[in-house]
């Protein structure tokens, strides 16, 4: 993470962004009711570029993820609006059998739980060796190579002997190793992480956190890293777009966020977490509950819990402003956001 | 924590081990799990003492052996100077009164077919002597205002309240009989984090209120850290360090701490650059055959000859400041801070 390499300073290969989702609208069909959980996002990633994607469970986060990959389960899920750009191609638009061309070669992911995420009843060699079978029509010996190679290339110690292990012989740690191994088994060009280290150990986080970058490092991927943990996001991030209540609230890039949210609930969020370096006295706590998505508040969805709160938010969904170049918010009261004057 | 003021829970050389047997018919023990392996440490008035460690170092072991939930192996744990370990019966069911828990799960801890009012009141099914039975409604009614939710929602069901809720529907519960002493495991991990912070304020204030002592066990360091008052560091079922909170996170010494403090992102972008991560190999060892001498050796890069041969005791080391700490090199450095 120390080295700056000359091409990831922001553009790709093809003159801007690899990846783009734009004002992307996804609802689900519910006996209870219709669940807006993604309200119109809008974001992109470059070559060996980082964007964090932030939020809390029921922010959107994840169901963006799942439609850039075209695993949405559709019912009760239903794409109602926008659209994703993998180098200028909507894939929204492509038919399933391309699709699936994109789908590991071009985009791939990595999920949270690596034990639910790998079938538990075929060795993990066999199912790495999956993408070479079926992507390049590669022979079994030949497959089960390649898998080895990347099982050392995730540093799986003793890959040659563990290639015929099942997934429940492996630590959780090595778990999501092997499931990194089948993500970049094609050499995406852009990865997709969901929480990738949500359910591990502290050191074994690091650990991974470490590899992702290097991987990153070596092949100039963009990566695309979900997470709720505000401490990952500020060592690997590039840029972060912060999502409440399945909307982008704000974007930017990482040094400016930390040092001066522009969004209440950013704000909110960087004074409420407890830090190991600090010991801080009362923490301070947003009040109230995330949305319902069943019933969202009108306006902006985020003013039952803000102390920034005014008549017109209540009425007037705000607008994605453009603070500068590489930043926005979606605050009608921004600019005192960023003063810091709360009433 | 100025003064140390009385000591509630004293727990001496508390060891925990799980049998492993073999065969169906004549079952024959063949090892043991070391869950937990000589622990000792005191508890005092109004204090919180945080557990921290990886999965499976033996910390939720040792919440159930302090609530009595499983029974020792050999050791103590002394309760207002009593062995709640060797307790039975009335004695036992008298004890706990004074040390309860909160569970990690605030999901599946409460009973879906119970009223929060039957959840919270439950504890008074068990010790009718606390609050006549006329008067438990209304007292359970005073506890939910306590923890922050509306006395009105008494006969709601679990499933009507969101995460955050239902973690203080816990609290109440382990609050009806007035303990001295609460067990808190993992009180937060499971909440979102704009939901922890309300949690863990209320925490602290109800301390405050009510003089208690926790013991707070968590895998998130940062938690820990601003909850705590002492800190105890296990792996594989040792306490490798013990100290004040700046103690071990300002002037960690044994390597693990170092190792653990290092790992941790810091929710600041500013000076990622410079910040050194010690970054451990591997995967702990199996408790079941844990290394000889010290448990850390295997992953210690300050490992030497002396590690394998003697185990190192948790006691005050020359380089490593006024806390003890189970390390033959221990040496105090910080690792958290970047300057």
């Amino acid at each position: 993470m120390i080295e700056v390499l000359p091409e990831s300073a922001g553009s790709g290969t093809h003159g801007g962004a690899l990846l783009e989702v734009d004002d992307l609208h996804v609802e689900f069909r519910t006996r209870a009711g219709v669940a807006k959980a993604v309200n119109g996002v809008t974001y992109s990633v470059s070559a060996g570029e980082t964007l964090a994607v932030l939020g809390e469970s029921g922010s959107g986060k994840s169901v963006t993820a799942q439609t850039i990959m075209g695993i949405l389960d559709m019912p009760p899920g239903k794409i109602t609006g926008g659209e994703i750009r993998f180098r200028g191609t909507d894939l929204l638009k492509l038919p399933e059998d391309e699709r699936r061309k994109v789908r590991g070669e071009g985009i791939s992911m990595i999920f949270q739980d690596a034990l639910s995420a790998l079938n538990p009843v075929f060795p993990v060699g066999w199912q790495i060796a999956e993408m070479f079978r079926i992507h390049r029509g590669a022979s079994r010996a030949d497959a089960k190579k390649k898998a080895i190679e990347l099982m050392d290339r995730v540093r799986i110690p003793a890959a040659k002997e563990r290639v015929s292990d099942y997934p429940h012989q492996f630590s959780g740690g090595m778990r999501q190793r092997i499931m990194i191994a089948m993500a970049i088994a094609l050499d995406p060009e852009v990865l997709i992480a969901d929480e990738p280290t949500t359910a591990l150990d502290v050191t074994v986080q690091a650990q991974i956190m470490e590899l992702l970058a290097e991987l990153q490092r070596d092949s100039n991927m963009g990566l695309i890293l979900i997470t709720h943990d505000l401490g990952v996001v500020a060592d690997v991030a590039d840029k972060i777009a912060v999502m409440y209540g399945g909307r982008i609230v704000e974007n930017a890039p990482v040094h400016d966020l930390y040092r001066n949210p522009a969004h209440p609930y950013t704000k909110g969020l960087l004074e409420s977490i407890p830090r190991v370096d600090l010991k801080g006295q009362e923490l301070y706590a947003i009040k109230g509950m995330p949305p319902n998505l069943l019933d969202m508040p009108s306006g902006c969805a985020f003013h039952p819990r803000c102390p920034y709160r005014q008549e017109t938010c209540t009425t007037d969904v705000p607008p994605l402003h453009t603070i500068s170049g590489t930043r926005g918010s979606a605050c009608h009261f921004w600019r005192e956001v960023l003063d810091g004057d709360a009433q | 924590m100025a003064t140390p003021s009385e000591v509630v829970l004293e727990v001496r050389d508390l060891v925990k081990h799980f049998p492993l047997t073999q065969g169906i018919l004549y079952k024959r023990q063949i090892g043991a799990i070391k869950a937990v392996d000589g622990i000792s440490f005191d508890l005092h008035r109004g204090e919180t003492l945080g557990i921290v460690g990886e999965s499976g170092c033996g910390k939720s072991t040792l919440a159930k052996l302090l609530m009595a939930l499983e029974r020792p192996t050999s050791g103590k744990v002394l309760v207002g100077g009593k062995d709640i370990a060797a307790a039975r019966g009335s004695e036992l069911k008298h004890m706990r009164r004074n040390i309860q828990m909160v569970m990690q799960d605030p999901y599946t801890s409460l009973n879906p077919r119970m009223t929060v009012g039957d959840i919270v009141g439950e504890p008074y099914e068990i010790h009718s002597e606390v609050v006549p039975k006329g008067d438990r409604r209304k007292r359970v009614q005073e506890l939910l205002e306590v923890v922050g939710l509306n006395p009105d929602h008494i006969n709601r069901y679990p499933h009507q309240f969101s995460g955050g809720q239902r973690q203080r529907i816990g609290i109440a519960r382990g609050l009806a009989l007035q303990p001295e002493i609460i067990i808190c495991d993992e009180p937060v991990s499971a909440l979102d984090v704009s939901i922890q912070a309300q949690v863990m304020n209320l925490l602290d204030g109800l301390q405050k209120e009510f003089n208690l002592a926790y013991i707070f066990i968590a895998h998130d360091l940062s938690v820990v850290r601003h909850i705590s008052d002492r800190v105890g560091v296990m792996y594989l079922g040792k306490m490798v360090e013990l100290g004040k909170d700046t103690e071990i996170y300002d002037r960690p010494s044994h390597p693990y701490t170092q190792a653990l403090l290092s790992a941790v992102p810091v929710p600041d972008p500013d000076g990622r650059e410079q910040r050194e991560r010690i970054i451990l190999q591997g995967d702990p060892p199996s408790p079941a055959n844990p290394p000889s001498g010290c448990r850390f050796r295997t992953r210690c890069w300050k490992a030497q000859d002396i590690c394998a041969e003697q185990e190192p005791l948790l006691e005050i080391r020359d380089k490593a400041g006024d806390h003890p700490s189970a390390c033959h090199f221990a040496e105090a450095a910080d690792v958290v801070h970047v300057n």
